[in-house]
């Protein structure tokens, strides 16, 4: 049997997505059902990077399916430390653990990752490059929230060029009918051109840049914050200019409409004031719970488990 | 201008004027003990001006390698003196340590025991991205 990785997330069809978001909502209804999926199984969490929400929802999923955890969570309390490649450090964990969720600062450390491994291999988040377990948290809470995954505006707001989760979900919403894409953003950290040539461009699909958010707001069903990362800068200057660019407070809310979704990856720093958690449109807290609910039915698709 | 004709060997023909030198470089050819003909800016019908390299020895000849520099060169396969084989290139769809990633942030820049792997994205434009950070090249 091929093993199956999750590395981009475009590895999964439409049908696959669809699929893991069913089963997602089964375990959300009967968590029961569910408590000894992966009873005897081992979850490898290898954390190359910190990370607080990835890991323990990651740590969280396994444990409610009943299997173990084991791993670390920054390259320190590793032989990374000593010099161990990549590849090397796999080959070990894929000896003791039956599936591997790994986040690197490196981009494509999962892919050459996965070139090591006798077990699956999901991309935790590889730097600012992809993190499809996130998109795939992103597509549930859409789809519980819109109800549907088509025909919708959504607006990214914030670091649209190392924000991985951003280029994660504009591919996998590439996919699906009738939405138009809205880039908000500072000039200089727009959508890569690569992500609009190879997801929109091709595709045919309206897309609209700008760096004014509260001008495109009354036209957004989604609006997806980002948070300038500090990590992706190699010029601090660079971080300190861009980093206050958009903050979203509940004045810019007053012409947004009034079934808006607002989503943030999280962690937030200011780009979302505090003030705007008692909003009945922000939906990113129970973003974080899907996550764990997504994972579970990903861990369970990737070692061939049905119940 | 008189370049000796070759027994046993292979011709690279219709080189874009002013790429032999790269050619040279990717396939190594200083790395030969045999004799190589670089002959540069050969009147030609078809391209004006053309690059000619000729090389006497029956070596395998890299043709991703050449396919990716420019896959209008023809490859001559030369036996006795005489024309056995005429290949004619493409753009490979995949590079193996042909060229190597330039972005800082990939695995490859930290690891670069790896494999450069390369896909062509994008034919009309010569494109194509590193198989692990998607990072661009273009030819």
């Amino acid at each position: 049997m091929n093993t199956r990785n999750l590395i981009d997330i475009v590895d999964l069809s439409v049908e696959e997505i669809d699929q893991l978001i069913a089963t997602a909502e089964d375990i959300i209804a009967n968590p029961e059902k569910y408590q000894n999926a992966c009873a005897h199984k081992q979850l490898a969490t290898l954390f190359f990077e910190p990370s607080t929400r990835t890991r323990l929802s990651f740590e969280s999923a396994m444990l409610a399916l009943g299997g173990s955890v084991l791993g670390f969570s920054e390259a320190q309390s590793s032989s990374t430390a000593k010099g161990e490649t990549v590849g090397d450090t796999i080959h070990t964990v894929s000896c003791y653990a039956d599936i591997i969720a790994m986040r690197h600062p490196k981009e494509g450390a999962p892919f050459a990752a996965a070139m090591h491994s006798e077990v699956p291999i999901i991309n935790a988040g590889d730097g600012g490059h992809n993190h499809p377990t996130q998109t795939l948290t992103d597509l549930l809470t859409i789809h519980r929230e819109k109800g549907r995954l088509n025909n919708f505006t959504i607006g990214f707001c914030g670091d649209l060029k190392f924000g991985r989760t951003v280029h994660s979900l504009v591919n996998a919403l590439s996919r699906y009918e009738n939405i138009n894409f809205v880039l908000i953003s500072p000039l200089e950290l727009k959508l890569p051109r690569y992500v609009k040539e190879e997801a929109l461009k091709k595709k045919g699909i309206p897309y609209t840049q700008t760096t004014d958010l509260e001008s495109v707001m009354p036209q957004l069903d989604i609006l997806y914050m980002t948070r300038v990362q500090k990590e992706r800068f190699f010029n601090e200057e660079d971080y300190l200019r861009l980093k206050d660019s958009y903050i979203l407070n509940p004045e810019k809310l007053v012409n947004a409409k009034p079934d808006l979704s607002i989503l943030h990856p999280l962690p937030r720093v200011n780009e979302i004031s505090v003030a705007v958690d008692k909003d009945p449109r922000a939906a990113y807290w129970k973003q974080v719970k899907n996550g764990k609910y997504i994972r579970m039915a990903l861990i369970m698709k990737l070692l061939g488990i049905q119940v | 201008m008189n370049i000796d004709s070759i027994q046993n060997g292979v011709v690279l023909d219709h080189i874009q004027a002013g790429k032999s030198m790269d050619i040279y470089k990717y396939l190594h050819l200083d790395e030969l003990d045999c004799s190589v003909a670089i002959i540069k800016n050969v009147r030609s019908g078809r391209m004006g001006k053309k690059d000619i390299i000729k090389i006497d020895s029956p070596m395998e000849v890299d043709l991703d390698v050449l396919g990716y520099i420019d896959p209008n060169i023809t490859v001559n396969i030369i036996r006795d003196g005489k024309q056995v084989e005429k290949k004619h290139l493409e753009l490979p769809q995949k590079l193996v340590n042909i060229i190597h990633c330039k972005n800082p942030r990939c695995i490859t820049m930290a690891e670069p025991q790896l494999d450069a792997i390369f896909l062509l994205s994008d034919p009309e434009k010569h494109t194509y991205r590193c198989a692990y950070c998607e990072a661009e090249r273009k030819r």
